[in-house]
C-alpha cells in the first residue's frame, strides 16, 4: 500500500488487523511525511523512538490477536497534554526545559488503547488564540494556501489541524476552550469534535480554563472521530468535574439514519455582516439534514450575543489564576536576576520573559475582572450570562430539539499575521463556537464545503450533554451528504 | 448536661489616662486537621519529615494537576462543627485565594470563603485558677472552613539564596473563627485551652501548638464600657473600636501579652487623639510589641472565586448523623458526670477531664472505688509523680489496676496513708501488684493492739520524765505515738496507737 500516511483512523485499524500492513509501516510513513513537513511547523517535537517502539509493541499485540481501538495507531499529541518524559511547555517559553514525570490520563487512555505517539504538536501558547501565532515555537501554518499567501491553521489546535489535514498523521489530539479544536478542523477541512465538559478527563493537560477545558479528537473523518473520542473518554478519579458515566461505543451508533430528528436552526447565529459563502454553506447543510429525513426547526437562543464577552471575562479569570504557578520557583524558565533582585523581581522578570504577549494581556484582564470593586461587575454578571446561556440550550433540548446546526466559523481561514494586531478582531473567530464551552455541551465541526478561493469550510453541529453517540451519528449524515473529498495540494 | 446559669468572668479594663477601657476580642484560629492525608492529595503528613519528601505533584502544582478532596478530612471538619454544636453545611464550596509567595506553589490557597461546610456554633468557655476560677463566657463562633496550609520558606541557610519546603504545603486546616465575644487576655487563653480541648477529645486537631498545629490570629480592639453591650444588642459593629489583627500566634503565654500590649497601644493612640488603622501586625515577644505587617491599604486584594477544578460539596444528613452519633462525650458532659457521679468538686472535676487519657485514666480507677480518694491519688500523687519525670499520663508506668490495688489496701486500712506513698512510690519504680508488694515486704500495718501495747509499755517504761511531762501536757502524746510508729517502722496503725498511748499514760 502506498501513501501510508494518508490513512484514516478506520481504514489503517481495519488494514492492520487484516494483516495488509504493520503499525511500523504506518509510523515510517508518517515520519517520513513529518520530516518533510516542516514548512508546516505543525510537528514541535519529535519522538521517533517512543514511536517506533509503541509500533513494534503494538505489532505484536496484533499478532496476538489483542488489538484494541487505537492498536498501532500513529497519532500526534498537543503540546498541551503532559507526556512522560517528552517535552510539554503548552507553546510557552516559560515551560522551556519542563519534562513531566507523569502521563496525561488522555494520552494514557490512547497509548493503553495502543496509540503510537508521533511527537507533540504546536498550538497558541496556553491554548490562547485562534491562529497559532501566540506559540513560542513559531505559528504552524495551514496546509491549504491561497496563490502564495499562506494561511493559519487556527487555532489553538492549529499544529493539530494542519498535520492531520497535511497527511503527517492519522489524527491527533486537541483541547478547546472556546473553539480551539472547531475552529481549526474548519479551517483546515477535517472532523474535530468537543464532548461534554466532564467526559475527557483533565488530569495532565495544561489547564486554561479549567470550568471550560475539554480534550477531544482531529481526525479525518466523522467514524474516525467516534473510534478516537472513545479511547479518549473515562471516569477519572483524579478529576473531580471528571463524569462517572459509561462510555458508549460510538463507532456502532454511526448508522446514518437520522429520520424523524429535529435539527434547530437559532436565529441568533445570522450575524451581521455574515459573508455570504458562510449563509450558503449553513442553507445548504441544512438541506443536507433535511434530506435525509431531519425536521428542520427554527429556534430561538436569545443570549447568545452576550457569550462571547462573558467567555472573555470568564477564561481570562480562570487563566490568571491557573498560570500564577509559572513563577519560575519549581520548573520551567527563571530569568537572570541582577544582583540585589529579590522574589518579587524574579516573579516579574521570569513571567515577562516566559509569557508572550496575549497570554500577559489575557492574565491581566482575568486579574482585573476578579479584582475587588470589579468582581461583581464583571466576573459574578459573566457567570450569571452563562447560566442564562445554558439555560436557552436547555429549554430547546427540552422542546424535543436532538442537535443544532450553525456556521462554525464567521469566515474561513485568513492569512498569517491579518488578524493579530487585534485582539478582539481575532476573539471574533470563536463566535460560533464559545456557546458550546460555556454551556458545556458537546460540539462537532465537519467540513461541508468550500469557499470561492476553495478553501474548506465547515459547519458545526451540538448536541445534548453525554450524548456524543447521537451527535457523530448526525454528523456522520451530513459528512455523507456534504461528500468533502477535497484535499490540499502539497506545496511544503 | 449543661449549667445554662453560669457566672460570666469581670470584664477584664485597662485604665488610661482619661477612661477605663474595655477590650475586645475575636479569634481565627487555625486547626490543622488530624489526618494521614494532605486535603487534595495523598502525600502523607508526618511532622519532621525530611525537606520536600511528602510532595504529591499536585502539592508542587506541576502543570495540569488537580486537587481530590480528602473525604476523611471533610469527615474531621464535620465533626469538629458538631463537637462545637455548630450548624453544618450540607453544600459547602471551595475559593481560591491567589497571592504570590514562594512555598505557595499553586499562586493561589484552596479555601471556603463563600460557603464554608460549618456554620454558627459555640464555646462555652471556663476561667482556670485565678479569681475568676469556675465562671464561664459563651462565645459564639461564626463558621469553620477548611483550607490548604502553605509550605514553609526558609531565609537564614544561605545568605544569597531562599530554600522552600512543600511538606506542609497542602496539609488541611481548619478555621475557626469566633464572633468578638472574648473580652480579656486570660479569656482568650481560656478560650484557646478550652477549644483545644474540645478538639483533642475529637480526635481532630492533636492541638500542638509548639509544631504549628494550632495557632491564631487575634483580632483585637477597645472601647468605652457601655459600647460593647449595645454591640451585642444590635450586631452592628460600629459601636466598637477599630480592629488590628495579631497574626500567627502559637503561644498562649504570648498571646495574652500581645493582646495586652495591643489594647495599651491602641488606647494611647486614642487618648492622644489618633484614630487605629485597621491593619495587620505582628507581636514581637522580644521587644514586647505589635508591628505593622500591612496597612489595609496595603491588604492584599485575593482575588477569591470559586475553584474550577472542584465541584460543590455535598454531603448528606444521614451521613452526618452518623458522625454525631459516633461522637465522644464532650468535657463539659464528662465534667458535669464525674462530679455527679463521683462527689468530685469543680476543680478535681476540671483537672481530671482537661485530657481524654487523663479523665479515662481516673475512670478506670474509680470504677468501684470512692471517687474523692481516687482524686486525691490521681491528682496529688500520680500527676506529680510523672510531672517530675515530665511523663504523659499514657507514659504512667503505675497502670490504673496498681492504682486501684493502693487506694483498695488504704480503704482496707491494711496500710496507711504514709505507707501507701512509700508503695507507690516502689510500684511506679519497680512495678508490681501492690497486694503482693506490702506482704513480701511486711509493710502491713500492724492492728494487733498487743504488739502496739507491748511497744508502748516499752517506750513508757525507758522514757519515765517524758511521761511525767505528758501527764502535765497531754500535747506532749504525740511524742510518745512518734516513737511506737518508728519502732514499728511506721506500719503501726496510727489510730490505735493513738488510742494506746492515752490510755496508758492515763490521759
Amino acid at each position: 500500500m502506498g501513501d501510508l500516511n494518508k490513512l484514516g483512523l478506520a481504514e489503517a485499524r481495519d488494514a492492520l488487523r487484516a494483516g495488509d500492513v504493520t503499525s511500523v509501516e504506518l509510523t515510517d510513513a508518517c515520519l517520513s511525511a513529518i520530516d518533510g513537513a516542516g514548512a508546516l511547523n505543525a510537528f514541535v517535537h519529535h519522538t521517533p523512538e517512543i514511536a517506533r517502539t509503541q509500533a513494534a509493541a503494538a505489532d505484536a499485540r496484533i499478532k496476538a490477536g489483542d488489538a484494541p481501538a487505537m492498536c498501532g495507531l500513529p497519532i500526534g499529541i498537543k503540546d498541551l497534554f503532559c507526556t512522560k518524559g517528552v517535552p510539554s511547555q503548552a507553546g510557552s517559553r516559560i515551560l522551556e526545559g519542563f519534562l513531566p514525570q507523569y502521563e496525561s490520563t488522555v494520552s494514557q487512555n490512547l497509548f493503553d488503547s495502543g496509540a503510537v505517539m508521533l511527537g507533540k504538536l504546536n498550538m497558541d501558547e496556553f491554548a490562547m488564540g485562534s491562529s497559532n501565532e501566540t506559540s513560542v515555537y513559531g505559528n504552524a501554518v495551514n496546509p491549504w494556501k491561497v496563490d502564495s499567501r499562506q494561511l493559519t491553521p487556527g487555532g489553538s489546535s492549529g499544529g493539530s489541524a494542519s498535520a492531520v489535514a497535511a497527511d503527517l498523521c492519522l489524527a491527533a489530539t486537541g483541547t478547546d476552550t472556546g473553539g480551539s479544536i472547531r475552529q481549526p478542523a474548519a479551517f483546515v477541512g477535517i472532523t474535530g469534535i468537543k464532548p461534554t465538559y466532564g467526559r475527557c478527563s483533565r488530569w495532565g493537560v495544561v489547564a486554561f480554563a479549567s470550568s471550560l477545558d475539554q480534550a477531544g479528537p482531529m481526525t479525518k473523518s466523522v467514524r474516525d472521530a467516534a473510534i478516537m473520542l472513545e479511547a479518549m473518554c473515562s471516569h477519572d478519579p483524579k478529576d473531580s468535574t471528571s463524569a462517572d458515566l459509561p462510555v458508549p461505543n460510538f463507532e456502532a451508533m454511526l448508522t446514518g439514519d437520522i429520520k424523524g430528528k429535529k435539527i434547530g436552526i437559532p436565529k441568533e447565529y445570522r450575524m451581521d455582516g455574515m459573508p455570504d459563502e458562510i449563509e450558503a454553506l449553513w442553507a445548504n447543510g441544512t438541506a443536507m439534514l433535511r434530506d435525509a429525513g431531519a425536521e428542520i426547526v427554527d429556534i430561538s437562543l436569545p443570549h447568545t450575543k452576550y457569550a462571547l464577552p462573558a467567555y472573555y471575562v470568564i477564561a481570562p479569570a480562570e487563566a490568571s489564576s491557573n498560570l500564577a504557578r509559572y513563577d519560575g520557583v519549581r520548573y520551567g524558565h527563571r530569568a537572570r536576576l541582577d544582583q540585589g533582585d529579590g522574589i518579587t523581581e524574579m516573579y516579574e522578570k521570569t513571567r515577562a520573559e516566559g509569557f508572550g504577549a496575549e497570554v500577559q494581556r489575557r492574565v491581566m484582564i482575568g486579574t482585573y475582572v476578579l479584582s475587588a470593586g470589579f468582581y461583581d461587575a464583571y466576573y459574578n454578571r459573566a457567570r450569571r450570562v452563562r447560566t442564562l446561556i445554558k439555560k436557552d440550550f436547555e429549554d430547546v433540548f427540552a422542546q424535543g430539539i436532538d442537535a443544532i446546526l450553525t456556521p462554525a466559523t464567521p469566515s474561513a481561514a485568513f492569512g498569517l499575521g491579518e488578524a493579530s494586531d487585534d485582539p478582539v478582531e481575532m476573539y471574533l473567530n470563536d463566535v460560533f463556537t464559545v456557546t458550546v464551552n460555556m454551556a458545556g455541551l458537546p460540539g462537532i465541526a465537519v467540513p461541508a464545503g468550500q469557499d470561492a478561493q476553495g478553501l474548506p469550510l465547515g459547519l458545526q453541529l451540538i448536541g445534548r450533554p453525554w450524548e456524543e453517540g447521537d451527535l457523530l451519528n448526525t454528523a456522520y449524515a451530513l459528512e455523507a451528504r456534504a461528500g468533502f473529498v477535497a484535499k490540499p495540494e502539497k506545496w511544503w | 448536661m449543661l449549667d445554662l446559669t453560669y457566672e460570666t468572668p469581670k470584664i477584664k479594663t485597662i485604665a488610661g489616662a482619661k477612661h477605663d477601657w474595655e477590650l475586645v476580642i475575636g479569634m481565627e484560629v487555625h486547626a490543622q486537621i488530624s489526618s494521614n492525608a494532605k486535603l487534595f492529595s495523598g502525600a502523607s503528613t508526618t511532622f519532621g519529615a525530611e525537606p520536600n519528601s511528602n510532595v504529591a505533584f499536585v502539592d508542587a502544582a506541576m502543570p495540569g494537576m488537580l486537587p481530590v478532596i480528602n473525604e476523611f478530612c471533610v469527615e474531621q471538619a464535620v465533626r469538629t462543627g458538631l463537637g462545637l454544636k455548630a450548624a453544618i453545611n450540607l453544600t459547602s464550596a471551595f475559593d481560591r485565594k491567589n497571592y504570590f509567595y514562594p512555598d505557595l506553589p499553586q499562586g493561589y490557597q484552596i479555601s471556603q470563603l463563600y460557603h464554608p461546610i460549618v456554620g454558627e456554633g459555640e464555646v462555652l468557655v471556663e476561667m482556670g485558677p485565678g479569681p475568676d476560677l469556675g465562671k464561664k463566657r459563651l462565645v459564639r463562633i461564626e463558621r469553620i472552613h477548611m483550607e490548604q496550609d502553605a509550605g514553609k520558606s526558609i531565609h537564614d541557610m544561605d545568605p544569597n539564596m531562599s530554600f522552600v519546603d512543600l511538606n506542609r504545603t497542602g496539609v488541611a486546616l481548619m478555621e475557626i473563627v469566633s464572633r468578638p465575644d472574648i473580652r480579656g487576655p486570660e479569656e482568650a487563653a481560656a478560650y484557646i485551652t478550652k477549644l483545644r480541648q474540645i478538639l483533642r477529645y475529637l480526635g481532630t486537631c492533636d492541638g500542638n501548638m509548639q509544631n504549628g498545629n494550632l495557632r491564631a490570629d487575634v483580632n483585637v480592639s477597645i472601647c468605652l464600657p457601655g459600647q460593647y453591650e449595645k454591640y451585642q444588642e444590635t450586631q452592628d459593629f460600629s459601636h466598637l473600636g477599630t480592629r488590628c489583627e495579631i497574626k500567627n500566634m502559637n503561644s498562649m503565654r504570648f498571646i495574652q501579652q500581645a493582646i495586652e500590649v495591643e489594647a495599651r497601644r491602641q488606647i494611647a493612640i486614642v487618648e492622644g487623639g489618633g484614630e487605629v488603622d485597621q491593619e495587620t501586625r505582628l507581636y514581637d515577644p522580644d521587644k514586647g510589641e505589635t508591628r505593622s505587617m500591612r496597612s489595609k491599604e496595603e491588604a492584599h486584594d485575593y482575588r477569591y472565586f470559586p475553584d474550577p477544578d472542584l465541584l460543590p460539596l455535598e454531603i448528606e444528613q444521614g451521613w452526618v448523623d452518623d458522625i454525631a452519633a459516633s461522637l465522644p462525650e464532650l468535657p463539659d458532659a464528662k465534667k458535669a458526670r464525674f462530679m455527679a457521679d463521683f462527689g468530685l468538686t469543680d476543680y478535681d472535676a476540671s483537672v481530671l477531664t482537661a485530657e481524654v487519657d487523663t479523665a479515662a485514666y481516673f475512670e478506670a480507677v474509680a470504677a468501684g472505688r470512692d471517687g474523692k480518694a481516687t482524686a486525691n491519688w490521681v491528682i496529688n500523687e500520680l500527676f506529680g509523680r510523672l510531672k517530675k519525670d515530665d511523663r504523659d499520663i499514657t507514659e504512667s508506668p503505675v497502670s490504673p489496676a496498681q492504682l486501684g490495688g493502693i487506694v483498695d489496701l488504704i480503704a482496707k486500712g491494711d496500710i496507711s496513708g504514709k505507707i501507701a506513698k512509700d508503695l507507690f512510690e516502689i510500684i511506679y519504680t519497680d512495678g508490681g501488684d501492690p497486694a503482693e508488694v506490702v506482704e513480701a515486704r511486711g509493710m502491713k500495718q500492724v492492728t494487733d493492739t498487743g504488739a502496739i501495747e507491748a511497744a508502748v509499755d516499752e517506750i513508757i517504761a525507758a522514757n519515765p520524765a517524758q511521761v511525767e511531762k505528758a501527764r502535765e501536757n497531754p500535747k506532749l502524746a504525740g511524742w510518745f505515738v512518734g516513737q511506737v510508729m518508728k519502732a514499728t517502722g511506721g506500719k503501726a496503725n496510727p489510730k490505735a496507737v493513738n488510742e494506746i498511748v492515752a490510755g496508758k499514760l492515763g490521759l
